[in-house]
Formats: C-alpha cells, sequence, structure tokens
C-alpha cells in the first residue's frame, strides 16, 4: 500500500509543473488584516464616498458594517449615510442600470461580493493602476483591466500617471507591449504613498463586503477543532478499550 | 426509584416489540451483524458517506427556508443567507463543503472496493446499487450546483446540458425538454430546485436503504478478502466476525471524529479550497449575455470532463464520458482473478492500479484547465489508459501471478 502510494505520488509531481503559467501582469501584493478596524472604517468611508455612487452593494447593510466594525448607529448615519437613507437599508444607489450602460458603455458591477471574484491583489493593483491614455472615453486605461469602462474616479487623489511601456518579442514572434512602471505627471491631493495606503484601506474593506462573516468564522473555528480534538482522542480511548477483547 | 425506572423501559419496549419488530431490527444490523474484525482505515468511508448525506440533508433543510429559486433572487438570496440570516454562513459552508467532501468520500469508498475486490461475488448488487447511487449523487450535486445562480452555476450547465443536444435526432428537443427554455433561465432553475431538494434525494436515501440492506445479507468484504462466513463457529457465528454494535460502532466514532476535524478545518478556514470547491466566477451572478473565458466543472466532474474534451467529435465525446461511468457497472463481471483482495495480487495488477489513479487523478486535474493542444494530448493518452484499465482486465486479471488466500482472516 505504501509502495502505492509513493509511486502515485512520484508520478504526479511532473504534472504540477502544469499548473503553472498564464498569468500576464504581475499583481502587486497588499497585506489584508480585518482586524484592523481604523483600516475598515477609512475604507468604508472612501468607499462611499468614491465608489457607490455609480456601483452599488446592494446585499450589505449599512448597520451591518456599524456591527461589525464597533460603530455607532450614530456613526454610521454621519460616516456612511451621507446621501441619506435608513440605518437599516442595504448599500443601493440611485443610478439605475439601464441608464448607466447607456452612460458608460456597460453598468458597473455590484461590489457586494467582488472582492470574492477578484482576489485583494488585483483590486489593489487595479485600483493604482489607472493611466493616462487619449485614445480611451475617459482619457485613463487600466493596467490590469485593459479597456476598462470606468473612469479613474480617484484620480482628484491620485492625480494622474503615464505608464512606462517595454516593446519586446514573445516566443511566437509577436511583438508585445508591457507596462513596467508609471510616472505621475500630474500630482493628486494625496502623496504615492498616502495613495497607497488608502487603497490598502479600500480593499481591505472591500474583503471584509464580500464575507462579512469571515472573522466570526475564523474565531468560531478555534473551538469546533478544539472541540473535536478532545472528542477524537476521547473517541479513540472508549474504541480502544472496547476492543480491548478481541484477538 | 431507579430499579423501577428501568423496569417501566423494558415494559415499554416489550410493549414496542409486540407490536413492531424492534429488538429483531436491532440485533439483525446490529447486535447480531457480525462484521469481519480485520476491517482497516478504507471501511471509513461507507459510514462517513452516510454521516455527509445526513449533513447534506439537514443543511439543506435551513437553506431552504431562506433561499429563493428565481432567476431574479437566487443569487441575493444566498448572499442575503451569508449576511442576514442568524448562522446563515455556516450552514451554506457545511452544504458546500458537504457536496465535495460527499465526493472525497465516495470516490475512497469505491476505490476501497478497487483494493480489496469488494465487487466481487457474492458482492455484484451491492455493487450495482453502489453505482447507481453514485450516478444519482453526480445529478444531485450537479443540480445543486445551478441553484445559487452565479456564473459557473449558469455556463456549467448551459454547456453539460447542451452535451444532450449532440445525441443525433432527438438531441435538441431533449436538451430543450430538458432547459425547459432555449438558454438556462428561470425555469431551468425551478426545475433543478425542485429536483435537487425532493426528487433526487428521495431517490437516494431509498438507493442507500438497498445498499444497506444488500451489505448486510452478504456482509463486508475484508482486506484479506475471504468469506467470513465460511469459518463458522458451532453457534453458528463467524469465527472472524464481531458484533457490529458495539465494536464498529465506537470504532467508526474514532472515524467520524477524524473525519469532523478535517471537515471542519476546510468548513472554517477554506470553504472556497482555493476556488476547487467555491469557484472564484461563482460570486459573479449569472450573465447570460457574457460567456466566462475558462468554464469548468467542478473538480468532482472533471475527470469525465476532461475524457468528453479528449474526443474531437463532440458526440463521440458524450458518448466516451457516459462509457466511463458506465464501464464502472461492469467491473464485477471484468474481473477474472482467483482472488479479491490486493494482498494476493501480483506486481502486475498492483503496476496497472497505480496507473488506473494516476490517470485518474491526472484527468481530474487536467478537466480544470483550459484544452491547450498539450492538455489535451494528456488527457487523451490519459482517457486510454482509464479504458484500458477496465477493458483489459479480463486478461490482466488472469495473467496476474497470483499468492493464495488465507485460510482466516490477518489481525494485528
Amino acid at each position: 500500500m505504501r509502495y502505492l502510494i509513493f509511486v502515485i505520488a512520484l508520478l504526479g509531481l511532473p504534472q504540477a509543473g502544469l499548473a503553472a503559467g498564464g498569468s500576464n501582469v504581475p499583481l502587486d501584493k497588499v497585506d489584508i488584516d480585518l482586524k484592523d478596524r481604523e483600516s475598515l472604517r477609512n475604507g468604508a468611508k472612501l468607499f462611499v464616498d468614491y465608489c457607490l455612487n455609480c456601483h452599488a452593494a446592494a446585499l450589505m447593510r449599512y448597520s451591518r458594517i456599524g456591527q461589525d466594525l464597533g460603530m455607532t448607529d450614530e456613526e454610521v448615519t454621519t460616516e456612511l449615510l451621507t446621501a441619506g437613507g435608513k440605518i437599516g437599508d442595504t448599500m443601493t444607489i440611485v443610478m439605475q442600470p439601464k441608464e448607466a450602460a447607456e452612460w458608460f458603455g456597460t453598468a458597473p458591477p455590484d461590489l457586494s461580493v467582488l472582492a470574492r471574484v477578484r482576489g485583494a491583489d488585483w483590486l489593489y493593483t487595479y485600483l493604482r493602476g489607472f493611466y493616462r491614455d487619449d485614445s480611451r472615453p475617459w482619457g485613463v486605461n487600466n493596467s490590469v483591466f485593459k479597456d476598462v469602462a470606468m473612469p479613474h474616479a480617484l484620480w482628484e487623489l491620485q492625480g494622474l500617471q503615464e505608464a512606462k511601456f517595454e516593446t519586446h518579442v514573445d516566443a511566437d514572434g509577436h511583438e508585445r507591449e508591457t507596462i513596467t512602471g508609471f510616472t505621475l505627471v500630474e500630482p493628486g491631493s494625496m502623496t504615492p504613498e498616502a495613495y497607497d495606503a488608502a487603497m490598502r484601506d479600500l480593499v481591505n474593506f472591500m474583503v471584509y463586503l464580500s464575507e462579512p462573516s469571515k472573522l466570526q468564522r475564523l474565531e468560531l473555528g478555534k473551538w469546533v477543532l478544539a472541540f473535536l480534538f478532545v472528542f477524537f482522542i476521547l473517541a479513540y480511548m472508549l474504541k480502544k478499550e472496547f476492543w480491548k477483547d478481541i484477538r | 426509584m431507579s430499579k423501577r425506572l428501568s423496569d417501566r423501559m423494558l415494559s415499554l419496549r416489550d410493549w414496542v416489540d409486540a407490536r413492531f419488530p424492534l429488538m429483531h431490527l436491532w440485533e439483525d444490523h446490529l447486535t447480531k451483524y457480525y462484521a469481519p474484525k480485520n476491517l482497516n482505515f478504507w471501511y471509513y468511508f461507507g459510514s462517513l458517506a452516510i454521516l455527509v448525506l445526513v449533513i447534506q440533508v439537514v443543511t439543506g433543510i435551513f437553506l431552504t427556508m431562506n433561499y429563493k429559486p428565481t432567476a431574479e433572487t437566487a443569487f441575493a438570496s444566498v448572499e442575503y443567507i451569508m449576511r442576514d440570516v442568524n448562522w446563515g454562513w455556516l450552514i451554506r459552508y457545511l452544504h458546500s463543503t458537504g457536496a465535495s467532501f460527499f465526493f472525497i468520500v465516495v470516490y475512497l469508498h469505491m476505490f476501497r472496493s478497487l483494493l480489496y475486490g469488494s465487487y466481487r461475488g457474492p458482492r455484484e448488487l451491492l455493487w450495482v446499487i453502489g453505482m447507481a447511487l453514485f450516478v444519482v449523487l453526480m445529478a444531485e450535486a450537479f443540480m445543486g450546483y445551478l441553484l445559487p445562480w452565479g456564473q459557473m452555476s449558469f455556463w456549467g450547465a448551459q454547456v453539460i446540458i447542451s452535451l444532450f443536444g449532440a445525441i443525433p435526432y432527438i438531441g435538441e428537443d431533449l436538451a430543450l425538454w430538458i432547459r425547459g427554455d432555449y438558454v438556462v433561465a428561470d425555469a431551468t432553475l425551478n426545475r433543478f430546485f425542485a429536483f435537487h431538494v425532493i426528487a433526487a434525494p428521495l431517490v437516494l436515501i431509498g438507493l442507500v436503504v438497498l445498499h444497506i440492506v444488500a451489505l448486510h445479507s452478504v456482509g463486508s468484504n475484508n482486506p484479506d478478502g475471504i468469506e467470513i462466513k465460511e469459518k463458522k463457529g458451532p453457534d453458528g457465528v463467524p469465527l472472524d466476525g464481531i458484533p457490529f454494535h458495539p465494536y464498529y460502532t465506537v470504532k467508526d466514532m474514532v472515524g467520524v471524529a477524524g473525519f469532523l476535524i478535517v471537515f471542519a478545518a476546510v468548513v472554517f478556514y477554506a470553504p472556497e479550497m482555493g476556488g476547487f470547491f467555491l469557484e472564484k466566477d461563482n460570486f459573479t451572478p449569472a450573465d447570460p449575455l457574457k460567456t466566462p473565458e475558462h468554464i469548468a466543472p467542478v473538480w468532482y466532474f472533471t475527470p469525465f470532463y476532461a475524457i468528453l474534451r479528449a474526443v474531437p467529435d463532440k458526440f463521440i465525446g458524450v458518448l466516451a464520458m457516459g462509457a466511463a461511468i458506465f464501464v464502472l457497472f461492469l467491473l464485477p463481471w471484468l474481473d477474472r482473478s482467483p482472488v479479491k483482495s490486493i494482498r494476493q495480487r501480483g506486481t502486475l495488477f498492483k503496476v496497472i492500479l497505480a496507473i488506473f489513479v494516476v490517470s485518474f487523478i491526472s484527468l481530474a486535474y487536467l478537466g480544470t484547465v483550459p484544452a491547450t493542444p498539450i492538455a489535451t494530448l494528456f488527457s487523451r493518452i490519459f482517457t486510454v489508459l482509464y479504458f484500458a484499465f477496465f477493458l483489459l482486465m479480463p486478461f490482466y486479471s488472469r495473467w496476474d501471478k497470483t499468492k493464495p488466500a488465507p485460510e482466516r482472516v490477518t489481525f494485528k
């Protein structure tokens, strides 16, 4: 039996190599910390101010954010419910998807669970990856989402950057342009470091938003596993005791 | 006082027993049902499959209380369960993780049969009922996967149902009849919901009962592959048999505890399992106008999906996929070895079984990746090896140099 497992493991190894590859743009790593309430609260504020005009997060309630981030109902009302509404409301927007599709070419997606689709690193890279491209309707393009329909909603914070391109020939002989970096041509109200920190907070919040129960899940898991380990030991001792008389 | 209470309990038992075969069932299936004493690790997965079935039924009932099966509301209602329903996230993760673990447990349960020849006579029907269970389980899982109404739910169902369209003459009409619409739509979601929550589970539970009735009639096989009923003591009890209760009930409890540790670790710390248990794209609501770049079924279907894609012609591919499942039904009649268990089989069988396992796992992997030329080439090689395992079995199982089976089971 052990021999069999060994053979399987050995033959399985070269397969692992096939799994790699296929990535296009390297993503910048972002440090997500769902216990950092300051960061989440700042992220929530940015989210409401900059995202929640065109994008909805219709599956999430304001009151839930308050509970999870340790905010009182008053704090939620003044900080997050800036456009009015009730504490128990979901994060909807006034703009209708149909109108939005006419204005932007496509309706901005609901952001409730977006972080689970894209991942935190992608969002972090995306939010910092807008660059000037006069051929696009909004004058900007994005390094990880080519020809994105979204304008750079945060440009007044970040300013405007230009991309540095590098041309190289790929394996099939085609010329390809890759973005190697950015240069800030028009500074925004934030320094690049402050902007990165703000985007980290925003992504942190979006990760929380995509699965608000995650902290509860991680917390409860410890106790469940601890209980099961004790149960396992007791069950094992019981089994030993019963099986003593089997020869 | 306490004596009086136990006396009362006993008279209650006798009252019931005079009207219902309570003690008869208890003895036949537990205290006087004799199982071989040498059952090992691989024999946990039968009782674990029942445990997972119970988890799925119970969590499923609670999910149904808040899930709304319409194209308009399905996706949002799942997130409503995740956010607004008390403990909803736990119930949902138990159910979604349970689906994947059902297949892990069942695949290991089936592999146990391969190892020890549990499908051989007199257990052919037990195996065939088990295979029917596997097919119904696949249908159950496939229909359940549509319910969250995410992109992968939608497009996975779209691809799989369109396979029926490859059947000549009746195919397109059949696919239309299954969907109830020209594309996967609200009507499809509604009927899949009906099948997932009532029709398939009823059949599944019925087959589980048949599976256990058949098992308790022929008795468990064991790692030595010999029949314990052939060596009985003067009291008519198999010499190598021990009562299922209490010996295997306490032993299975250890298995349950061990299983739950792994299961809970996934539920609480990796419910998405790196995109294998909950696919990333399924967190995007279904959009009939936007085809995802890469459509892959959930991992437990990927070996068969890889076989489908390995064949250039769509209809023949569908047939190959069906055959890959159907050929398993024939296993009891393909194996012509004089022995059952791998313990007595020769090197030839062991090597071929290892190649089969590698082929199956590789196909599972290849079914998850885009069909590049190199992936397709490997899929074809492993598809041939997969079928060769079954179709050549009548020959190599006879050529294999086997050892004689022991007289009695080996224990410690």
